[in-house]
């Protein structure tokens, strides 16, 4: 049964080799990672041994697709599922409410009424 | 480690000793208040129920909170003509051994007046007790809570395993330690029954979580906020898992409900939701609500984790606060306690901040102030809920 608190390696580590430093695997299992810092949009940066191009700002506590993911595929974090995808998700790219969804509640977020669009 | 704390007549000992101004209605907040405000900073608290119409939960709320260990003596504020029972409350807080008066705002002949009242019974309360001595207290008579707010995506991997691996350590002393909000354990519940110590408990604390599930999915809304996902988290499922990490690893040992004080040390889950149909509202409508139920169930002092930066002390308990955000901490060093962004950025590992928050705690029974109590944060807020009592289930040992 996975639990952060118990499972979290004592020193956080960067992901496996051929991926960027500034980016954390918190369980072997998980198909995302997470930002330990702000990487900005334009960089190229490695996921696995794979080169992409972040096409806007990552922030900090942020996640990004490990591997492909499909749609309806679970989403994993801490070893655990987080949510299910709504759409393919390619290596490399942005994983959150714009393509996850809950499996419980949906999420409630201001992020479109920030960009000036709609609410949802 | 001996810490010092203020014997109690129920043998409990308090780690603060400070006098409480409770208002019993709204119509009394703003007097209560003005008793409170010359002495804001010499440990003279406002707590109060704002509701006019008679509620158990609120009072049973109450009757915890005034006779919590960290409280001396109280004063109570009635307008006069509310449903609250200020003539059992004071009865219990005198039978508890504290000094205890009750103004009530329309005999007394107004503002001016109970203002006046109250401060001299305020200033002598807090003399007699700046002279009560304090006796000797072990970390295994601690009652702690935890909580997180303004959660982000950096608060499951730092300071909420951080704040877990510090629980870890007191449960091993002896102490009691409590963690709750059952809608942000949403996703966790099979993985958290798994840690309960007997099965029936197991299924208790699933059906706590389905319980707040149902209730959330009535209302609308998770307990999720528009924040949270700024911050990086995307699901309540995400949020759970980060918020489940507060409790750490020790085996799971009962389910108490607000007022519900442990009967010894372990880990306990707090049911915030209340029970039955939808009433009342929103089960917690801001963070405050939390920290004054784990402080109804006697803790001394609650973590509380925060990525995105909340500022909140409470009333009564100290509040340590602990940020998640390397980002945040650079922003607000100022509000918080402990720096678990080190975590984040390779500068500590997740038992060396756990180690410096117990130590913390530790300190707090030495004399030590938080951030949030040198800065008088005193928050408070009490609604209306409906609770049944736990059953034989709950406290299996």
């Amino acid at each position: 049964m996975p639990n952060p608190s118990r499972d979290l390696a004592d020193e956080l580590q960067p992901a496996a080799a051929g991926t960027d430093s500034r980016l954390l695997l918190l369980a072997e299992a998980d198909n995302v990672l997470v930002a330990r810092m702000r990487i900005r949009a334009g960089e190229a940066i490695l996921v696995e041994g794979a080169g992409v191009t972040l096409a806007a700002d990552l922030p900090l506590g942020h996640k990004l697709a490990r591997r492909a993911i499909t749609a309806g595929d679970k989403i994993l974090k801490y070893g655990a599922p987080i949510g299910t995808a709504t759409e393919a998700i390619a290596a490399g790219t942005p994983v959150h409410v714009h393509n996850v969804r809950s499996d419980y509640t949906p999420t409630y977020h201001l992020m479109d009424a920030a960009k000036g669009g709609a609410t949802s | 480690m001996t810490m010092q704390g203020w014997l109690r007549s129920d043998g409990r000992k308090g780690i603060r000793n400070t006098v409480v101004v409770a208002y019993l209605v709204e119509c009394a907040h703003h007097v209560a208040r003005e008793i409170a405000i010359p002495f804001r900073e010499h440990d003279v608290h406002v707590i109060g129920f704002p509701g006019c119409y008679p509620n158990p939960y609120a009072e049973t709320m109450m009757q915890r909170l005034c006779t919590h260990p960290n409280v001396g003596a109280v004063l109570l504020i009635s307008l006069g003509c509310e449903s609250f029972n200020k003539y059992a409350l004071e009865r219990l807080v005198r039978d508890s051994g504290r000094p205890v008066k009750t103004i009530v705002i329309q005999a007394t002949g107004g503002t001016r007046k109970s203002m006046d009242e109250g401060r001299a019974f305020v200033a002598e309360q807090r003399a007699a007790l700046d002279a009560q001595p304090t006796v000797a207290m072990d970390p295994s008579e601690l009652i702690i809570g935890t909580v997180c707010g303004g959660s982000d995506g950096t608060s499951g991997i730092s300071g909420n395993p951080a704040a877990g691996r510090a629980f870890d350590q007191f449960v091993e002393e002896g102490a009691a330690c409590i963690f709750e909000e059952t809608g942000e354990l949403i996703g966790c519940e099979h993985i958290m029954a798994a840690r309960a110590v007997t099965p029936a408990l197991g299924e208790v604390l699933e059906a706590s979580v389905a319980k707040a599930a149902r209730y959330y999915a009535t209302l609308g809304y998770g307990s999720f906020a528009a924040g949270n996902a700024d911050g990086g988290l995307t699901t309540i499922e995400e949020k759970s898992m980060g918020a489940y990490a507060k409790s750490g690893a020790s085996p799971i040992s009962g389910l108490i409900k607000p007022g519900d004080i442990p009967p010894h040390g372990g880990l306990y889950l707090l049911d915030v939701v209340p029970d039955g149909e939808v009433r009342f509202g929103f089960p917690n409508i801001n963070d405050n609500a939390e920290i004054a139920e784990l402080i109804a169930c006697g803790s001394h002092a609650v973590l509380f984790v925060t990525g995105r930066g909340s500022v909140v002390g409470s009333a009564i308990s100290p509040v340590v606060k602990i940020c998640a955000n390397p980002e945040t901490y650079r922003r607000m060093a100022d509000d918080m306690d402990v720096d678990a962004g080190r975590i984040i950025e390779g500068h500590a590992s997740l038992d060396e901040v756990g180690r410096e928050i117990h130590d913390l705690v530790v300190d707090l029974g030495r004399g030590k102030r938080t951030k949030s109590e040198e800065l008088a944060h005193q928050e408070f807020v009490l609604g209306y809920k409906s609770f049944e009592p736990i059953g034989p289930a709950c406290l299996p040992v």
